[in-house]
C-alpha cells in the first residue's frame, strides 16, 4: 500500500480489504471537532499536515462503491437527494453538448447509453467537497460554523451551525447539503475521524481501481505528491479562485 | 398565448438537464423572497422620510411622520422571515453572539440592529418626544403613565430642549439615510457576493436593490395614506400625491434603466452561464420576470404614473392612477424579489440543468406563513398610529405648545 506511515492497526486493515466496506467507526456527523481531534492519536500534530485528495478519471469505473461506503461511514441520508460524494458520468458525443448524469449518486451503477447515439468518449468522475484552501463555504458562514481545521480540511461544526444554508449556495460544485435530520449543513470531511488516526477515508479504501489517492500536500512521500508530478491535473471551476484541493487527472473542460 | 402555455406546463415539469445531487430542493425558498421584500420597504420609507427632513420637501409633510412608523412596522417584521427560514432557529442569536465576521449576513445582523436601534427608534423619539409629553399630560389613567413611560423621564419642553430635539433629529436623519442604504444595499450584498452563482453575481445587485427598494418604499406610502386618508374621512392633499407620484418616476426610471444595464451587460459579455440564464429565462422565469416583473410591475405602472403627472387629467382620475401604479408597482418588486432569489436557484450550478421550485402551502416555509408575515407589519403600524398618531405637527413645528387636540 503507498500509505507512508501507517497507523493502521492490522486487525482494522485486514477487515476492511476483506469487507471492502468501511469500518463504521463512529456516528461522525454528530461529533464536535473537539472530540475529533482527541480521538487522534497522542502524537497526532494538526499542524503537520494538509490533506488532499487526488483522482483519476482514467481508472474510475463508475462503481458507486466509494459513494456507498461514504453514505454507511458517515450516515448520511440513503435518500438520493444527499451526498457527501457521488459519481457523474459524462457522454460525449462527437458534436453538441456533453450529457452528464448521476442516478443515485452512481450508488446503484448507471444504466446503459443510448446504443444508437454516436458516443466519442464516456468517463465517470467522481466528486466531493473539495476542501478549498480559499473556501466560499467558510467566507460566508455567519456563526463561524462552517471553518478549516488546522490540518486543511473544511469541517461543518454541527452544534453551532444555524441552518441558514448560506454556505450551500456559497458553494460553487453543489457539495453541501442540509442534512434532514439535524438540520444543519454537511458535507465531506475526509473521514476526518478516520484521517487523524493515520488512516484513509473510506472512499478511498473501497476504490477497487485505486482511482481515488488521499495524500497530503508539500510531502514528497505522501502518494499524492507522486500523483500531482505524474499526472496532468487540473482543478474544478479554476476561474472562482476557491483553490480547490481535489485534483483530477484525465479530467476535461467538459467537468465542472 | 401558446408558448406561454407551453412555458407553463414545461416550467411544471420538474428537473430538466444534470442537476447536482444536493441540489435538488431549493434551499431559499419564498421566505427569503419576503425578507428582502420587507427590508426594502423599511428602507425606501424611511429615504421618502428623510427627503421631507432633511432636503424640506415640504409637499411630503402628510406623510413624513406615517413613513418613519410605517419603516417601523416593517423592520420588526422583517427578520421573522430569516428567522423561522433557519434549520435551528433557536440558535438564531449565535450570529450576534459569535459572529463570524467575515461573512455578509452576520454583518447585515448588525447593520439592522445599527438602524433599528439608533437611528430609527431615536428618530422617532426626538421627532414625537414634545408631543408624547403632551399626551402625557392631557390623559389620565393608565394612559398618562405609558406616555410618561415612552418619555424616558425626559419630560422638559422648554424652548432649549425643543430646540435639542429639532437638532438630534436632523442629525439622526443625516446619519439614517446613509444607514438606510446601506441596510437595502447589504441585502443586494449578501446574494451579490456569491459568486458560485452567475445569477446573482454582480457588483450591480447591491445598487439595483437600493433603488428597487425606494421604488417599492414610496409606492407603498402612496398606499397607505391614500387608504389612511380614506378613512379618516379626510381629503387627500394632492401636492402630497403628485410629488409623491414624481418621485416614484424617477426612481423607477433609475431602477428600470439599471436592470436592464445589468441586462445588457450580461447579454454583452455572453460568459459561460449564457446559455442555461437564457433558458431559464425563458422557461422558468417567463411569467414572473417578463410578464408579472417588467410589463405589469414596471411598464404599465410607469404609463398610468406618466398619465397621471403630466397629462391634464381631473384629480379623481389621478387619485385612480397613482393608485392601481402604486399596487401594481407592489406585484412588480415582489416579483423581482422573487425572480433574484428563486432564480438564482432554478438552474444548476453545474450549469446543465434547471429545476423547479415546489410552493408548499401550509408549512413553516410555506405561502400561507408568508401571507401572514406580509400581514403583520400592517397590523403593527395600525397599533403605533393608535399610540402615536403621526397626522399633524412633527419637528416642522419646533416652537409647538400643547395644542388642543382635535382627534385622539
Ligand atoms: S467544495 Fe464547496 S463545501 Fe467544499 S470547501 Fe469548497 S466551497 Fe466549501
Ligand atoms: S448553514 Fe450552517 S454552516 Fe452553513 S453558513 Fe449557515 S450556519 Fe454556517
Amino acid at each position: 500500500m503507498e500509505q507512508d506511515k501507517p497507523k493502521i492497526q492490522r486487525r482494522d486493515f485486514l477487515r476492511s480489504c476483506f469487507k471492502k466496506l468501511p469500518v463504521l467507526v463512529s456516528a461522525a456527523y454528530i461529533i464536535s471537532p473537539d472530540e475529533l481531534l482527541a480521538s487522534a492519536s497522542d502524537d497526532y500534530n494538526p499542524d503537520e499536515h494538509n490533506y488532499a485528495m487526488g483522482i483519476s478519471i482514467h481508472k474510475c469505473i463508475g462503481c458507486g462503491r466509494c459513494a456507498d461506503a461514504c453514505k454507511t461511514e458517515n450516515k448520511v441520508p440513503r435518500d438520493e437527494h444527499f451526498f457527501r460524494t457521488w459519481i457523474e458520468r459524462y457522454i460525449i458525443p462527437p458534436d453538441g453538448e456533453a450529457e452528464v448524469d448521476s442516478p443515485n449518486g452512481g450508488i446503484d451503477g448507471f444504466p446503459k447509453a443510448d446504443e444508437k447515439k454516436e458516443i466519442l468518449r464516456t468517463y465517470f468522475v467522481p466528486k466531493l467537497c473539495n476542501h478549498c484552501e480559499n473556501p466560499p463555504c467558510v467566507q460566508v458562514c455567519p456563526v463561524g460554523a462552517t471553518y478549516t481545521s488546522r490540518d486543511g480540511v473544511v469541517l461543518v461544526d454541527s452544534s453551532y451551525c444555524v441552518g441558514c444554508r448560506y454556505c450551500i449556495q456559497a458553494c460553487p460544485y453543489g457539495a453541501r447539503y442540509l442534512h434532514p435530520e439535524t438540520h444543519t449543513a454537511d458535507k465531506c470531511t475526509f473521514c476526518y475521524h478516520r484521517i487523524v488516526k493515520g488512516m484513509r477515508p473510506a472512499c478511498v479504501e473501497v476504490c477497487p481501481t485505486q482511482a481515488r489517492v488521499f495524500g497530503e500536500i508539500g510531502k514528497r512521500n505522501s502518494p499524492l505528491h507522486r500523483f500531482i508530478r505524474f499526472n496532468d491535473t487540473i482543478v474544478l471551476k479554476q476561474w472562482l479562485n476557491t483553490k480547490p484541493k481535489v485534483y483530477y487527472s484525465g479530467a476535461d473542460g467538459e467537468v465542472r | 398565448m401558446e408558448t406561454i402555455l407551453a412555458n407553463a406546463v414545461e416550467a411544471i415539469a420538474g428537473a430538466t438537464g444534470y442537476i447536482y445531487p444536493n441540489e435538488f430542493e431549493l434551499h431559499w425558498g419564498i421566505l427569503i423572497v419576503v425578507y428582502p421584500y420587507l427590508t426594502g420597504l423599511v428602507a425606501g420609507a424611511f429615504i421618502l422620510a428623510s427627503l421631507e427632513r432633511v432636503f424640506k420637501v415640504s409637499a411630503l409633510i402628510p406623510v413624513y411622520r406615517l413613513s418613519l412608523l410605517t419603516a417601523l412596522s416593517f423592520l420588526l417584521i422583517a427578520p421573522l422571515p430569516l428567522l423561522a427560514h433557519l434549520g435551528r432557529p433557536e440558535r438564531a442569536l449565535e450570529m450576534f453572539l459569535t459572529p463570524h465576521t467575515k461573512s455578509a449576513m452576520a454583518m447585515f445582523g448588525f447593520v439592522y440592529v445599527w438602524y433599528l436601534m439608533v437611528v430609527l427608534l431615536l428618530e422617532l423619539w426626538f421627532d414625537y418626544r414634545q408631543d408624547i409629553i403632551n399626551w402625557a399630560r392631557k390623559s389620565t389613567g393608565l394612559k398618562k403613565y405609558f406616555y410618561y413611560a415612552l418619555s424616558l423621564g425626559s419630560t422638559s419642553t422648554s424652548d432649549e430642549a425643543l430646540a435639542f430635539d429639532a437638532k438630534a433629529g436632523r442629525f439622526i436623519t443625516l446619519i439614517g439615510i446613509p444607514s438606510a442604504f446601506l441596510l437595502h444595499g447589504y441585502v443586494g450584498f449578501i446574494f451579490g457576493s456569491v459568486k458560485a452563482n452567475p445569477w446573482w453575481s454582480s457588483v450591480l445587485m447591491p445598487i439595483v436593490f437600493l433603488f428597487s427598494a425606494i421604488v417599492s418604499g414610496i409606492a407603498l406610502m402612496v398606499l397607505i395614506y391614500m387608504v389612511t386618508t380614506m378613512f379618516r374621512w379626510k381629503r387627500i392633499n394632492m401636492d402630497c400625491l403628485n410629488k409623491l407620484g414624481l418621485f416614484l418616476i424617477v426612481a423607477m426610471i433609475v431602477d428600470f434603466s439599471l436592470e436592464l444595464l445589468d441586462f445588457i451587460q450580461r447579454l454583452y459579455e455572453s460568459e459561460e452561464s449564457i446559455n442555461i440564464l437564457s433558458s431559464m429565462i425563458s422557461n422558468r422565469l417567463f411569467i414572473s420576470l417578463i410578464i408579472s416583473q417588467i410589463i405589469i410591475g414596471s411598464i404599465a405602472p410607469m404609463a398610468a404614473l406618466v398619465m397621471a403627472r403630466f397629462r391634464k387629467v381631473p384629480d379623481e382620475m389621478k387619485r385612480m392612477l397613482y393608485f392601481i401604479a402604486a399596487i401594481l408597482i407592489q406585484v412588480g418588486i415582489f416579483s423581482t424579489r422573487w425572480n433574484v432569489v428563486l432564480g438564482g436557484q432554478l438552474f444548476s450550478k453545474s450549469l446543465r440543468g434547471l429545476t423547479t421550485y415546489k410552493l408548499e402551502m401550509f408549512g413553516l416555509e410555506g405561502l400561507f406563513v408568508s401571507i401572514v408575515l406580509l400581514i403583520m407589519p400592517f397590523v403593527i403600524l395600525f397599533v403605533l398610529v393608535k399610540i402615536l398618531p403621526p397626522w399633524e405637527g412633527g419637528h416642522h413645528e419646533p416652537m409647538r405648545l400643547a395644542p388642543a387636540e382635535s382627534k385622539k
